[in-house]
């Protein structure tokens, strides 16, 4: 079919590399389908240009944020359905069954569900989120670093984009989230499946590791006059302690996946298990970096309820000082407990020990946040909006989690339980409660914030309570599996254990979830048809505490037409209390300029990863050469990356609003 | 709508109870692996478990009932008059009291932590005169060698009762974990790595063992059965095996360990060295390469 001159120039890509199985192939054409639509309603309404110039050029913090949301929404949409196969075929494959799925399919789908709900659902909301709140809390008017901020996105996106089209071209990892070796070296994973893993991690990685820098720099360096550390927003807080874990963190998956990818294409030895190589020193490696990650992503969720449950109470954050000590207390921990992913790899009882007692210490500062948020309640006058249906559920559930968590940091209890669906229930505990719900009550929170009216409340709670019921039936048989003997990852399994019938519940838990999420997308839809009932026209729909409120509902570009200057902790609530109108002085203002650089760095990107992919290297040089350009192109145009808004403009911005 | 409002609680309790009792019959017709325990290490681990639930009991139970009264009262719509504090903030003493308590609980569960990880080590041996078996990870089944019977068995893992027993444990292929619940905690199968893992059946039964680790396209096919019983029914099942007429000789061994669920199977003799040939031909350049 092909010559080989062209089979050459395509490394090895091929007619082969189209999926033939129906689910692969389903989930292309309902892929492509979308992409589809959406190409042929953006030409219809002509709004390519608009989209072009308001949003994928952008560098304001507000518009990458928001589509950082969308991203990440499209992407838990997809690590979802994934979940519904996973489901569907453990509830079908027993005995001589064997589901409607094949082993291999099995498990390309683990591997890409975990891997798609962490990178690409998780931190993609973590970021977004991040995106819409900091700068306006602080009282600033973008983040430090604006346009490395849009590099952050598309670096994400590209990523997004990669483990995506192995859907269509190739195949994924079956080597699970994190890909252990020797599992995942060519020798036993010859496909191109593991090799989509590493590049749209590392892509999307590198971009976090710029985001992680570029937050901590705002929250170091634009802050609000008057805002020392101790009076910033609990919210703010808690980034600083994330950021500074993907700040130390992520550069070890850079290096332990490239390091992966030089033994699968250049036949090196770091990971092998033959030639010297050592699959224990991956597995260091990786939780070196994936501990924190799930600090990374709860810390963030932590900040929220911390704004949310203040805000809800109708009173002052409880143990304010407690608060901080208590991130700062489980970032430096967070460290120094990797090694209890693996107590089962033999280290010896000193060893396991000590990781044991240092995972249960993280505990304590984590027990003192949910005592402070309960003592906020304590003595406020709740009002229970749908944000504080998602604490509840997250205090419930996370504790409950947090304690089959100090049951598995005793090394001679995880023996039993580790690697079966206990340990599968409990990272979702954590994960599902003390991360995802957490986004959800932010996302309801600052949804009026950013788009100007609030969502439907009663749906919001029906979402929320079927969530938390469908969490506990979904994973409530997880752990009892677990116990049972149940280790993770089973394709089938014999009829005579008897576990069918909780998989069957675990099923039906998951269908109660997705009932869920149906009436987040009805919540979402109806809101914006009754947009016009439900407006914020104060910018302050909740009567909330923290400056993000301050704004007009959306905010300006520049949120801030006069910079705030802060005396104490609540800055805005002592605002409000004070009330006092001084005459405004407005001033030129200085903001980002748009940029395509951003987007076509990232373009290279995903040449690159591509490239590396299917090993064609004309493409990565391409890749590489393109963003060393564009960054050049970027450096020695110095003079337009700023725009101003006059004084004068500012004024009748203002006036407007 | 006052009786409806003291209706639904009850609801809950009714719900609550109708879980807890299918719960509980579920559980009474099924076998509950870990918590059922057919070995000394298991017996210890599961009290550990459930010495472990019970101190974090301390915790949540508090938890628990202070999060629903505090919601309960302080809710907005609650008409009764209650206090309402919208600028404290703070308080040492109670502060104190939750660092204070949960360092307590978490320095038991420490020590308590150190002393199991010492006595549960899987290195630790259970008492001399144990039975050796060499287990190794194939793909995608586990091979048992005994070296002092000179017999080897393929996904069939037979033990006298109240003996200890020494596992050396690896892999000639992925990474794989070796557990059997009933008997105890697992431990990982690893090319070119030897672990060890000591377990003691205490009573008579057959179990299900399995590999813990993601090890490939069959790897939900990789469990096997280990039976304990008598020592005579051990001798027994020995000789049977030593009947069985095949050696497992490096031939017979390279065909094994090819690709592909096993089933149970037996050899009646050893060539000599094989397992330790298995982990170290890893160690020299290229080694695994067959």
């Amino acid at each position: 079919m092909m010559t080989p001159l062209i089979a050459g120039w395509l490394g090895k890509l091929n007619w082969q590399a189209i999926p033939t199985n129906n689910i692969t192939r389903g989930g292309a054409v309902m892929m492509i389908l979308a992409g589809v639509i959406a190409f042929g309603a953006i030409t219809y309404f002509k709004k390519w240009r608009w989209l072009w110039t308001e949003w994928l050029t952008t560098t304001n913090h507000k518009r990458i944020g928001v589509m950082y949301i969308i991203v990440a929404i499209l992407m838990l949409l997809r690590g979802l359905s994934d979940a519904m196969l996973l489901r569907a075929q453990q509830a079908t494959s027993s005995g001589a069954s064997h589901g409607i799925i094949s082993s291999y399919q099995f498990q390309q789908i683990f591997s890409a569900h975990g891997t798609i709900m962490i990178f690409f659902a998780a931190m993609g909301l973590m970021f977004g989120l991040i995106n819409l709140v900091l700068p306006q809390q602080l009282g600033a008017r973008d983040v430090a670093f604006p346009f490395l901020n849009a590099i952050s996105f598309w670096l994400f996106t590209a990523g997004m984009l990669l483990i995506n089209v192995s859907l269509m071209i190739g195949e994924f990892s079956a080597a699970g989230w994190l890909a252990y070796p020797p599992l995942s070296e060519i020798k036993y994973s010859p496909g191109v499946g593991v090799d989509y893993w590493i590049w749209s991690l590392q892509i999307a990685g590198i971009g976090s590791l710029f985001s992680g820098i570029n937050f901590m720099t705002t929250i170091f360096k634009l802050r609000a006059k008057g805002m020392s550390l101790m009076k910033m927003p609990m919210f703010a807080w808690s980034i600083l302690g994330s950021m500074s874990l993907v700040a130390f963190a992520f550069p070890i998956l850079t290096v332990t996946l490239t390091l992966l990818y030089l033994d699968r294409a250049f036949g090196m030895h770091f990971f092998t298990g033959d030639g010297g190589g050592n699959p224990m020193m991956y597995v260091n490696l990786i939780w070196a970096w994936g501990h924190p990650e799930v600090y990374i992503l709860v810390l963030p969720s932590f900040g929220i309820f911390s704004e949310i449950v203040p805000t809800f109470s109708r009173k002052r954050l409880f143990g304010y000082t407690s608060m901080v000590w208590a991130i700062w207390g489980i970032v430096v921990l967070s460290f120094t407990v990797w090694l209890h992913h693996f107590f089962t790899m033999g280290a010896g009882a000193d060893v396991n020990a000590f990781f044991g007692i240092m995972t249960m210490l993280i505990a304590i500062p984590t027990g003192v946040k949910i005592f402070n948020w309960l003592f906020t309640m304590y003595q406020g006058r709740i009002h229970l909006a749908s944000p504080m249906i998602w604490f509840i559920g997250f205090v419930f559930l996370f504790t409950m989690g947090g304690v089959t968590g100090v049951l598995m940091a005793v090394p001679a209890i995880d023996y039993q339980v580790h690697n079966s669906l206990f340990l599968v229930a409990h990272f979702h505990t954590m994960i599902v409660s003390g991360v995802l719900f957490g986004f959800f009550a932010g996302l309801t929170y600052w949804f009026p914030k950013i788009f100007g009216f609030k969502l439907n409340e009663r749906l919001g709670k029906y979402a929320a309570w079927c969530w938390i019921v469908g969490f506990v039936l979904a994973f409530g048989p997880l752990y009892i599996l677990g116990l049972m003997g149940a280790t993770r990852r089973l394709d089938h399994y014999d009829a005579s254990l008897g576990w069918q019938q909780l998989f069957i519940v675990a099923a039906i838990g998951l269908a109660v979830i997705m009932v869920g999420v149906g009436f987040q997308i009805l919540q979402l839809v109806y809101s914006v048809w009754k947009r016009d009932e439900n407006r914020d026209m104060t910018g302050d729909p909740w009567n909330a505490r923290t400056l993000e409120w301050a704004t007009t509902s959306p905010p300006p570009e520049y949120n801030f037409a006069v910079l705030p200057e802060v005396t104490s902790r609540d800055a805005f609530w002592e605002m409000k209390k004070s009330a006092h109108k001084t005459k405004v002085h407005y001033e030129d203002i200085e903001v980002p300029s748009n940029s395509p650089l951003a987007i076509i760095i990232a373009g290279f990107a995903f040449l690159l990863g591509f490239g590396c992919v299917w090993h064609i290297w004309w493409m990565v040089i391409l890749g590489a050469l393109g963003i060393v350009l564009t960054v050049f192109v970027r450096t020695l145009s110095d003079d337009d990356h700023e725009r101003v808004i006059t004084a004068e403009e500012v004024k009748a911005l203002e006036a407007k609003a | 709508m006052r009786g409806n409002k003291n209706f639904k609680p009850l609801i809950l309790v009714v719900l609550f109870a109708v879980i807890v009792a299918l719960l509980d019959s579920y559980l009474r017709h099924h076998h509950v692996a870990v918590l059922d325990a057919k070995g000394l290490i298991a017996e210890k681990e599961r009290n550990l478990f459930y010495f472990g639930l019970g101190l974090s009991a301390i915790v949540v139970i508090p938890v628990y009932i202070m999060t629903v009264a505090i919601i309960w009262k302080y809710r907005e719509t609650n008409k009764h008059s209650k206090k309402y504090s919208p600028d404290w903030d703070g308080s040492k003493l109670l502060e104190g009291l939750w660092w204070g308590i949960p360092c307590l609980i978490i320095f038991v569960l420490s020590i308590v932590t150190w002393n199991s990880s010492h006595a549960l080590d899987p290195y630790k041996s259970l008492g001399s005169n144990g039975l050796d078996v060499e287990v190794v990870a194939l793909d995608w089944k586990w091979l048992f060698i005994y070296p002092e019977q000179n017999i080897a068995s393929v996904n069939m893992l037979e033990v006298p009762v109240n003996t200890p027993v020494n596992f050396e444990i690896t892999s000639d292929t992925v990474m794989n974990s070796f557990w059997i619940p009933n008997l105890g905690g697992q431990i990982y199968a690893m090319p070119g790595m030897n672990t060890e893992l000591h377990l003691m059946a205490d009573k008579a039964g057959t179990f299900r063992g399995s590999s813990a680790n993601i090890s490939g396209r069959d790897f939900a096919d990789m469990s096997f059965t280990a039976k304990a019983g008598s020592v005579s029914e051990f001798k027994d099942w020995v000789n049977q095996a030593k009947q069985s007429g095949s050696e497992l000789s490096v031939n017979n061994y390279n065909l094994l360990s090819k690709p592909g669920a096993g089933s149970v199977n037996y050899y009646s003799s050893l060539s000599p060295g094989l397992y330790n040939h298995t982990v170290l031909k890893y160690m020299t350049q290229q080694g695994g390469t067959q």
